[in-house]
C-alpha cells in the first residue's frame, strides 16, 4: 500500500515548472519585508502584521520539511516533532532571557524574572552559557538532537516500528509538557519566556528586526530545503525509502537500518529545532503549549495536506494550511477545529500525495 | 486484664434492671429540691451512666422537665423518667435551673452520650472526651467500652481511655495505657505518647515501643492506602484501555478519537442525570441507566466511523492515526459547541458517596470503590463476550484468517463494524465512571488516551492480560512514585520508564506469538 507513495520525483515538465514556481514564491516572500517599507499609502504597501505572520509561517514551513524527511522520506512517523521545535525554541528564549539583563521587572542584575520570583539565588548550571549568542544556536540544534538520538537509538534498534514510534514520540513530547510546566525546572513554569527586549543588539519589536529575521527564516528555509534535497537525492536517500517501502527487506539486504534511521531522526530534529529558534523572537514567547501533543500532529498534517514524501509538498502544505487557519479563526473562529479535523480526514481519504499529487502524474 | 474484669462486673450490674432502677432512683433524689441539690442530682445522673438518663437531662436542659407533688419526675410526654409508664400528670411543675446547673448538665450529657443508643452521638462523645483525658473519666469509659459493639466507637473509646488513663498515678494504670495506645494506629495516639514521654521519662522505653508500633501500622496503613489509590487509577486506566485493547489491540486500529468516546460517554451520563432528574422515582436510577445508554451511543458512533470512515484506510496505520486524530477534533469541537466549554456536573447517586472506613483505619473513597468494582465486571464481560459468545468466535476468527473466516461464511465487514462498535462502546463505559470523578469538559478523553495506549503498549497489544496487568502496574507505579516526584514528575518517570522498558520487551509484557505477531 505505502509503495504507491513513493512519488518518485515528477516528470520532465513538471519538475520544471515545479522548480520555476518555488523560485517564484521565493521571490515573492523576499519581497514582502521591502514592500512593507513603502508608505502606508501605497497599493503595494504591506502590513506589520502579514510580514510578521509570514515569518512565523517560514518556520513553521522548516519544520514541516523535517518532518516530511523523515516521514516522507524515512516513513518514520514522529508526533513529537513538535518538542525539537520547542526546545529550540527554548534555546534561544533562554539566551533573550539573559540579555534582558536587569531590565526586568525586578530589576534583578543577573536573574530573570521569574527566578527571582520563585526564590532563585542564582543561575541554575544549565542556564550557563545561554548569554552567548552562537552557544545558544548551537543548543537549538544540540538539544533536539541529542534528545533525537537516544529516543531514536532506543527506538530504532529494538525495531519499534510505525504506530508505536508515533504514540512513543507522543508520549515524550506530553511527558515534555508535563514537565515543563513545573516552576521548579527553571524554565519559567506555565508562562514560559516572554517580553524579550533585543537579540544580537537589535531591539525586537521594530520592523528592521523583523525584516532581519523573516530574512534570516528564509535563508534557513532555503538552506533545510537545499539540504533535505541533497539527502533525499543521495544514495543515503534512496536506501532511506527503500526502508520506509520495505524495512526488513533492506535490513536482509545488508544495510545497516537503525543507523540509517536514526541519522534522518537525528537531523531532522535539528532542523526542528532551528525553525524553533527562530519562531520564538518573531513571536515573541515560549511557553510549554508548544509541546503540546496537538502541535505535533497538526505540524504532521501540514505535510499530509501539502504531499508527503515531497519536499515541496511540505512547504505547500504549511503555507495553505496556515493561511486557512489564520484566514478562518478571525473569520469564524468556532469552524476552525471542524476544517482541521476534516482536513485530516479527507486528505488521508482522498488526498493521499496530498495536494502536491493534483499536480504531478500518479505513480504506476 | 484485671481492668477488664472490673468493667466486665460494672457491666453485669448495670444490666440487672432491678438494681439499675434503683440507681437511677437513688440518683434522682433531691432534683427539684433547689439549684445545689439539682446540680448534685444532675452529676450523679451523669456519673451513672445509664443511657436512660439521657433524655431526662435533655429535659432538664430544655426547662421541659416536670415534677409532680408525689415527687415523679415526667418527661415532657408524661412519662415516668423512671419507668416509662404513663404517669399522672395532675399539678406537675416545671423543674428550674440556673446557670450551675447548666454547667453541670452540660458536663453530664457529655459524658452520658458515651452510652446513648445512637452510634455517631457515641463516636462524637468519645472523641470528646479523648480531647478533654481526665481521671474521673476512667470508670465512665470502662463502662461504655464494655458495653460497647462498633469497632470504630471501641477503638477511640480505648483511645480515650488509654488518654485519661496516662494522667493517673497509679504506674501501672499507665503501663497499660501506653500498651495500649501501642495498638492504636492514629497519630493522635502517637501525639499523645510523645507527649506523655515528656512528663514521664521513667516510662520512656516503653513509651518508644509503642510509638515504634504505631508508626509501623501507621506505615502499613499508608502502603495499604497508596495501594488502593494506585488500584483505583489502574482500574480507571483500565477501564478506558479497555476499549483500546478491542480496537487496537486486535483490529489493529490505531484509533486517536478513542478519548473522545469517553469523552462522549461521560456526557451521555451526564444526558440521563438531566433526563431523570424530573422524574423523582427514576433520578437515584441514573447511573445505572446511563451504562447501558453510554455504551450503546458510543458503539453506535464507533460503527459509524468504521463504516464510514476507517474501513477504507486498513493496512495503512498511519493515516488510520491521522485520520481518527481530525475525527476527534470534530468530535470535541462539536460538543463543545453543544454543550459549552465549561464543565458539566453529574452527580454521583448517595450509595457511592462518602468515605468507607476498613478495619485498620484504612479510608476508602466509595466511588473509587465502585469503579475498581465495574472496572472488573466490565472486563469480565469483555473476556466473556470474546470467549464465549458468537460473535467473540468470528471476531476471533477474522483476527486469525480473514480469508478463511469469509470462506466459511462469516461477513468479516459486518464483524469489524461490530468489533469496532464493541471497543467504542467500551470508551463510553469509560466515560460512566470518569464522570464519577473527573469534570465533566469536551476535552475530557485527552488527558487519558496517551496514558491509555501506554497500558496497551506495555501491557502487549492483543492481549486482555496484558492490559488487565499493564493497566494496575501503570495506575500503582504512578501513585508510589507520587508522594515522592510529585503527580507530574511520576507521570513523567512512568513515561520514560515504560520508554526503557519496551527496550526489552518490544511487544510488551504479554507478547502475543507466532503467526499473529507479525503485524
Amino acid at each position: 500500500m505505502s509503495a504507491s507513495l513513493a512519488a518518485p520525483a515528477p516528470g520532465g515538465f513538471g519538475r520544471i515548472t515545479l522548480r520555476l514556481v518555488l523560485i517564484g514564491a521565493v521571490l515573492l516572500l523576499a519581497l514582502l519585508p521591502v514592500l512593507n517599507r513603502l508608505p502606508m499609502d501605497s497599493a503595494l504597501h504591506v502590513s506589520d502584521f502579514i510580514v510578521s505572520i509570514t515569518g512565523k509561517w517560514i518556520t513553521y514551513a522548516v519544520l514541516a520539511l523535517a518532518i516530511d524527511l523523515a516521514w516522507g522520506y524515512a516513513g518514520i512517523l514522529s508526533l513529537g516533532h513538535g518538542a525539537f521545535f520547542a526546545l529550540g525554541g527554548y534555546a534561544i528564549g533562554m539566551h533573550l532571557m539573559r540579555l534582558i539583563g536587569p531590565r526586568g521587572v525586578y530589576g534583578h542584575p543577573t536573574l530573570p524574572d521569574f527566578m527571582v520570583f520563585l526564590g532563585y539565588q542564582e543561575l541554575p548550571w544549565y542556564w550557563l552559557g545561554f548569554d552567548h549568542f552562537p552557544f545558544a544556536v548551537f543548543m537549538a540544534m544540540a538539544v533536539p538532537g541529542s534528545l533525537a538520538l537516544v529516543v531514536g537509538f532506543l527506538a530504532f534498534r529494538s525495531r519499534i516500528t510505525g504506530v508505536y514510534l508515533s504514540i512513543i514520540t507522543q508520549a515524550l513530547t506530553y511527558a515534555l509538557m508535563l514537565a515543563f510546566f513545573r516552576n521548579d525546572m527553571g524554565f519559567g513554569g506555565n508562562n514560559g519566556f516572554t517580553d524579550f527586549k533585543e537579540l544580537l543588539g537589535m531591539p525586537l519589536n521594530t520592523s528592521s528586526a523583523r525584516s532581519t529575521l523573516f530574512y534570516a527564516s528564509l535563508i534557513l528555509l532555503l538552506g533545510a530545503l537545499w539540504l533535505c534535497t541533497i539527502v533525499t537525492r543521495s544514495k543515503l536517500g534512496r536506501v532511506l525509502v527503500a526502508i520506509r517501502d520495505a524495512e526488513s527487506r533492506v535490513r536482509f539486504l545488508g544495510y545497516n537500518v537503525t543507523n540509517h534511521k536514526l541519522f534522518v531522526f537525528v537531523l531532522s530534529a535539528m532542523i526542528a529545532g532551528l525553525a524553533g529558534a527562530l519562531y520564538v523572537p518573531q513571536v515573541g514567547i515560549i511557553n510549554p503549549g508548544e509541546f503540546s501533543p496537538g502541535n505535533s500532529i497538526e505540524a504532521v498534517i501540514w505535510v499530509a495536506v501539502g504531499g508527503r514524501g515531497s519536499l515541496v509538498g511540505a512547504l505547500l502544505g504549511a503555507f495553505s494550511v496556515n493561511a486557512l487557519k489564520t484566514w478562518l479563526t478571525t473569520v469564524a473562529p468556532d469552524l476552525w477545529l471542524f476544517a482541521l479535523g476534516g482536513l485530516f480526514v479527507a486528505v488521508t481519504l482522498f488526498l493521499p500525495r496530498g495536494l502536491i499529487g493534483l499536480f504531478s502524474k500518479a505513480p504506476k | 486484664m484485671k481492668r477488664s474484669l472490673l468493667g466486665f462486673l460494672l457491666v453485669l450490674l448495670l444490666a440487672l434492671p432491678a438494681s439499675a432502677q434503683d440507681h437511677l432512683a437513688t440518683a434522682l433524689t433531691g432534683l427539684g429540691d433547689g439549684f445545689g441539690q439539682t446540680a448534685e442530682a444532675v452529676e450523679r445522673l451523669g456519673a451513672l451512666g445509664d443511657p436512660r438518663a439521657i433524655p431526662l437531662l435533655r429535659a432538664l436542659q430544655d426547662g421541659t422537665l416536670r415534677r409532680t407533688p408525689a415527687g415523679t419526675v415526667l418527661l415532657p410526654d408524661d412519662t415516668d423518667a423512671m419507668t416509662g409508664a404513663k404517669a399522672d400528670a395532675a399539678g406537675a411543675e416545671g423543674v428550674r435551673i440556673n446557670n450551675r446547673v447548666r454547667q453541670v448538665l452540660r458536663g453530664a450529657l457529655g459524658r452520658l452520650q458515651l452510652v446513648s443508643p445512637d452510634a455517631v452521638e457515641r463516636l462524637a462523645a468519645a472523641e470528646a472526651v479523648f480531647r478533654t483525658p481526665g481521671l474521673e473519666n476512667v470508670p465512665l469509659l470502662q463502662a461504655a467500652l464494655a458495653r460497647e459493639t462498633v469497632p470504630r466507637i471501641r477503638a477511640q473509646l480505648e483511645l480515650a481511655l488509654a488518654a485519661s488513663q496516662l494522667r493517673a498515678d497509679d504506674p501501672a494504670g499507665k503501663r497499660d495505657a501506653i500498651a495500649r495506645l501501642g495498638t492504636a494506629a492514629t497519630t493522635e495516639a502517637r501525639a499523645l505518647l510523645i507527649e506523655a514521654r515528656i512528663v514521664n521519662p521513667e516510662l520512656a522505653t516503653a513509651i518508644n515501643v509503642s510509638i515504634a508500633a504505631i508508626e509501623q501500622r501507621l506505615q502499613l496503613r499508608r502502603i495499604a492506602e497508596t495501594l488502593f489509590q494506585g488500584l483505583s487509577l489502574g482500574s480507571v486506566l483500565l477501564l478506558a484501555a479497555l476499549g483500546l485493547a478491542v480496537t487496537f489491540g486486535v483490529m489493529g486500529v490505531i484509533n486517536m478519537a478513542h478519548g473522545e468516546f469517553v469523552m462522549l460517554g461521560a456526557y451521555a451520563t451526564f444526558m440521563v442525570q438531566e433526563l431523570c432528574r424530573g422524574i423523582p422515582w427514576l433520578a437515584p436510577w441514573a447511573l445505572p441507566l446511563a451504562v447501558p445508554a453510554a455504551f450503546l451511543l458510543t458503539a453506535a458512533a464507533g460503527a459509524l466511523l468504521e463504516r464510514g470512515l476507517i474501513r477504507h484506510l486498513y493496512g495503512r496505520p498511519l493515516e488510520t492515526l491521522l485520520m481518527t486524530f481530525g475525527v476527534g477534533m470534530i468530535l470535541q469541537q462539536a460538543v463543545r459547541l453543544a454543550f459549552g466549554a465549561q464543565n458539566r456536573e453529574v452527580i454521583s447517586p448517595a450509595w457511592m458517596q462518602g468515605t468507607l472506613l476498613l478495619p485498620g483505619g484504612i479510608a476508602v473513597t466509595q466511588n473509587r470503590l465502585w469503579i475498581i468494582v465495574f472496572g472488573i465486571a466490565v472486563l469480565l464481560v469483555v473476556v466473556a463476550a470474546i470467549r464465549f459468545t458468537r460473535f467473540g468466535l468470528e471476531m476471533r476468527a477474522v483476527v486469525q484468517n480473514r480469508r478463511i473466516a469469509a470462506t466459511m461464511g462469516i461477513r468479516t465487514g459486518r464483524v469489524d463494524a461490530m468489533t469496532f462498535a464493541f471497543g467504542s462502546g467500551l470508551a463510553g463505559l469509560a466515560g460512566v465512571a470518569l464522570s464519577q470523578i473527573d469534570n465533566v469538559s469536551p476535552n475530557l478523553g485527552t488527558g487519558y488516551i496517551i496514558d491509555s495506549f501506554m497500558v496497551v503498549v506495555f501491557g502487549g497489544v492483543g492481549s486482555l492480560a496484558g492490559t488487565l496487568v499493564g493497566a494496575l502496574t501503570l495506575g500503582v507505579v504512578n501513585k508510589m512514585l507520587e508522594p515522592y516526584a510529585g503527580a507530574v514528575l511520576a507521570k513523567v518517570f512512568v513515561l520514560v520508564a515504560i520508554m526503557l522498558f519496551i527496550q526489552r520487551r518490544p511487544r510488551g509484557l504479554f507478547a502475543l506469538k507466532g503467526r499473529a505477531a507479525e503485524s
